[in-house]
């Protein structure tokens, strides 16, 4: 059993140029073209590659189903992948930096794969929960995109403030786009690169849930940040946030996907939700919180505790309709990093803060866990989770792994 | 006939529940099918449970789903690449018009004779491996000559889909006849001549599927530019599943290098007498193999000079390997072409018109591809610490087509006379002998996991399933 992985880990996907027959199936297949090739090799690119796992049963080789948990500043570049004849050996890392198994659309004979697959060490499920809905991946691909229409977008954070994150729904009129919370979709922004190739996607988790922002209705809602400045600080207008926060009422947008098949809700009654989140990692929190308040009267729901962080108050994505939630309903975890006059808080901070009801979930066997949000946060949960948990962490963690029961979505 | 439930049986995207003329011409044949599969397909293999891998949509996870099936009884479905609505003819004097959706009137006679040359190669490739399953080299092995057979049968039915669909009469009369001709048959062969050869051993059939088959990604590959979509989508569709075959021979040629490579470690030898008595193919019989296997195939473009390559090409029917990745006209008019002639015993570059060189233009692009390939193998000689690196031979080598046929020249290039070559054939063709001493080696090995002396192990099974996996249950 490894240690919980560094905040700073990329599961890169690799394809092994000893084994691969450059066929070109994968570049053909791949829905958001991360895969490219030059006289020598296919490679991957990770900045792109969202592993929807599209290319792996078409490839007639399993050259294309490699993954390493690699420190994400030392991921393998294009012109890396170009030059290589063979895979190099894993690089030693306090990640444990074993092959990763890659997470599998159909189910398999478990013992097969026990057998075959190295032990697998990222920290979050590839399976989804046992009674998860069915998804619907991959329909639209970049080549033949869907058509959608904007029928709102709204500003989710207080005027004065930098951050500046949308709500915008997008309607998808008579065409099937069916999604589940917890999914995501692709944008294309118009235009081209710098080489005159169109752009690529931008993927943006969904914020509504499955029956529609309106229920009833063939739309769906996205949290989108407008991007000013990158990781570290300097200006960048965000192409596609700029984009997306910019469209008025009736422009249309085109969109791939829907993605993701492991982070998906629960279906069956009394299973409990612990959602941790940050920013606009609350897009999918709050389309799994308002398919459990839509279905409120139904008593079937189980307990749902929320973990949100911000800078501020004024800085938190839905903050005026999350605090009219029935307080029976939801257990609301506000925590504040740049709140004048307060101390300095993180998801983390409150998770500890409320260890024993934390504890007491996590023995649940129908307690499922979501992280989403921020890269920099994943570690720092994991730490706090041990933390509340003690000494069966390990063991449970494995058995929250193997039982489809911790997600962890953060970019 | 009343028993097929469409949709279940045959799964497709061709709305074929919805279509009662293309029922009807199906239900005619597919029992015709089912009986030359029981006569001609895998040699007593119809009741055996094969992990086999079926299509059952276009989509990406949709055409890969594995599961043990009794050969007989796979869906054999009809499966179009998706339909892009934009499309238009992109070369040629058509270009810039609509793709057709029906076949023009004035194209008929070629389109069909395209499809049905095409569609003959699939069947006959099934008739020449049918022996093969009895000297299976290991039960991963023989599962992979059972999806390439099965999926060969699946491009049958494409193209006999389009026949049917599109050609009335006398299209269902070319679907008849495709179950009707027999490789290697005096009386009624198939039309192509390598796909009346013998595939006697695996080591041939390596060589076919890492060689021919590829002629059927580069042919396909020219089919999926077509002006006539329903070809376009059909053909695009069947090159997902030819790249397996191509990773069949590709891998399995090198795992027989990689094999022989320890042989000849552990024996310090490169002593062909030695290492052949050790149970393993020497490397010079192999290369010997290689040279057969290119020569024949690259004939397979045809002739080097053709005005039926022209034609196809200026009407829009069959395009060049990547035509939209190209950046000429694509008109060609004005364009010229290097192709090889014999002058004064030499050979000798002429520039001919690129319309009529368009077999050989589709030609050297398969001969890069196939050298790649071979560059493959001989990093597992490299790896070996071996001296020794195998070559593809000169594109004159041993031709039976166009301007080369019979011309006498080494695999090196340099132009022969008749006794020179009659000295020398021995060490560049696979003679009698050769032939005799790999069908010796082929004993069947059908226990899981293990596998015959003279190949090694792949490096990992099917489907993330591990090698030693029941690939095949012999019931």
């Amino acid at each position: 059993m490894s240690a919980p992985l560094p905040a700073e880990v990329l599961k890169q996907h690799l394809i092994d140029p000893e084994i691969c027959i450059r066929c070109n199936t994968c570049e053909e297949t791949c829905p958001v073209d991360a895969i490219t090739h030059d006289g020598r090799n296919y490679v991957v690119d990770p900045a792109i590659c969202n592993g929807c796992m599209a290319c792996i049963p078409p490839c007639p080789t399993g050259s294309i189903d490699n993954w390493r948990l690699m420190p994400r500043e030392e991921a393998y570049s294009l012109q890396d992948q170009f030059s290589w004849d063979e895979l190099p050996l894993e690089k030693p890392s306090s990640t444990g930096g074993e092959a990763v198994a890659a997470p599998l659309q159909n189910s398999r004979d478990a013992s097969a794969r026990a057998a075959q697959a190295p032990a697998f060490t990222a920290p979050g499920s590839v399976l989804p929960p046992w009674s998860a809905a069915h998804p619907y991946v991959n329909l639209y691909a970049p080549k033949a995109p869907i058509t959608a229409t904007v029928v709102g977008n709204y500003r989710v954070t207080d005027a004065q403030m930098g951050s500046d994150v949308h709500h915008i729904v997008l309607d998808f009129g008579k065409l099937f786009f069916p999604v589940l919370e917890g999914q995501s979709l692709g944008i294309l922004p118009p235009g081209a690169d710098a080489q005159g190739r169109a752009h690529f996607a931008r993927q943006y988790s969904i914020a509504s849930p499955r029956d529609g922002e309106r229920p009833g209705y063939n739309n769906l809602s996205l949290t989108v940040k407008r991007v000013t400045e990158d990781y570290d600080g300097k200006p960048l207008n965000g192409l596609c946030s700029n984009y997306l926060c910019d469209l008025s009422k009736g422009d249309t947008v085109q969109v791939i996907g829907p993605f993701g098949n492991s982070f998906l809700m629960p279906n069956h009654a009394r299973a409990n939700l612990v959602m941790i989140c940050t920013g606009t990692g609350s897009a999918p929190m709050r389309a799994m919180t308002e398919h459990c308040r839509r279905r409120i009267a139904q008593d079937v729901n189980g307990k749902l505790m929320l973990f949100f962080g911000a800078r501020t108050e004024r800085e938190l994505p839905y903050f005026g309709p999350l605090m009219k939630l029935p307080r029976d309903f939801i257990d609301i975890n506000l925590a504040l990093s740049r709140e004048p006059d307060q101390p300095k808080r993180y998801v983390q901070d409150a998770l500890r803060e409320r260890a024993t009801d934390v504890a007491a979930l996590l023995a649940d066997e129908n307690t499922y866990i979501y992280v989403c949000g921020l890269k920099g946060m994943e570690e720092g949960v994991l730490l706090a989770l041990r933390e509340v948990v003690g000494a069966g962490w390990d063991a449970l963690h494995a058995q929250l792994r193997e039982q489809g029961r911790l997600h962890l979505e953060t970019y | 006939m009343s028993g097929i439930n469409y949709s279940e049986k045959i799964p497709n995207n061709v709305n074929l529940s919805g279509d009662r003329a293309l029922q009807r011409a199906l239900e005619h044949w597919q029992p015709n099918y089912l009986q030359w599969w029981q006569d001609m397909g895998p040699d007593g293999s119809h009741n055996f449970d094969v992990y086999l891998r079926t299509a059952v949509s276009v989509e990406p996870d949709g055409w890969a789903h594995f599961g043990h099936v009794k050969m007989p009884d796979y869906r054999w479905g009809i499966f179009l690449a998706p339909q892009d609505g934009q499309r238009k003819i992109h070369f040629g004097e058509n270009m810039g018009r609509e793709v057709w959706q029906d076949v023009p009137g004035e194209h008929r006679a070629n389109l069909r004779r395209i499809i049905v040359t095409q569609g003959d190669t699939e069947p006959a490739s099934i008739e020449q491996q049918r022996h093969l399953g009895l000297t299976a080299p290991s039960q991963y092995d023989l599962r992979n000559l059972f999806q390439i057979n099965v999926e060969e049968g699946r491009h049958l039915w494409a193209m006999v889909y389009l026949l049917h669909r599109y050609f009335g009469r006398d299209g269902r009369e070319e679907a008849d006849a495709l179950l009707e001709r027999r490789s290697g048959d005096t009386d009624n062969p198939r039309i192509l001549g390598a796909f009346n050869e013998r595939t006697p051993d695996w080591l041939a059939f390596y060589m076919f599927t890492y060689f021919t088959d590829r002629d059927g990604k580069f042919q396909l590959c020219a089919l999926a530019e077509s002006g006539f979509d329903p070809l376009a989508r059909t053909t695009k569709f069947m090159l997902t599943e030819e790249a397996h075959h191509m990773f069949v021979g590709e891998s399995g040629v090198s795992r027989v290098i990689q094999r022989t490579c320890e042989v000849m470690n552990q024996l310090k030898t490169d002593d062909p007498a030695t290492i052949r008595a050790a149970g393993v193919i020497d490397l010079p019989t192999i290369q010997r193999y290689l040279n057969f296997h290119y020569s024949v195939t690259i004939d397979l473009f045809g002739a080097d000079q053709s005005s039926n390559a022209a034609i196809f090409y200026g009407a829009g029917l069959k395009g060049r390997f990547e035509e939209g990745k190209r950046t000429d006209d694509h008109q060609l008019k004005n364009d010229t072409y290097r192709v090889l002639q014999v002058q004064d015993a030499k050979l000798v570059e002429v520039e001919v018109p690129m319309l009529n060189a368009l077999n050989e233009v589709l030609r050297d692009d398969f001969i890069r591809d196939s050298v790649a390939g071979v560059g493959r193998w001989n990093k597992v000689i490299e790896k070996a610490g071996i001296p020794v690196r195998l070559t593809v031979p000169h594109k004159a080598f041993n031709r039976q087509i166009g301007t080369l046929a019979g011309v006498r020249v080494s695999p090196q290039g340099e132009v022969l006379g008749d006794a020179q070559w009659k000295a020398n054939v021995d060490r560049w063709l696979p003679t009698p002998e050769d032939r005799a001493f790999v069908a010796s080696l082929m004993g069947r090995v059908a226990e899981p996991g293990k596998f015959a002396n003279w190949i090694a192990p792949p490096v990992m099974g099917i489907n993330r399933n591990p090698v030693q996996f029941e690939y095949v249950r012999f019931n």
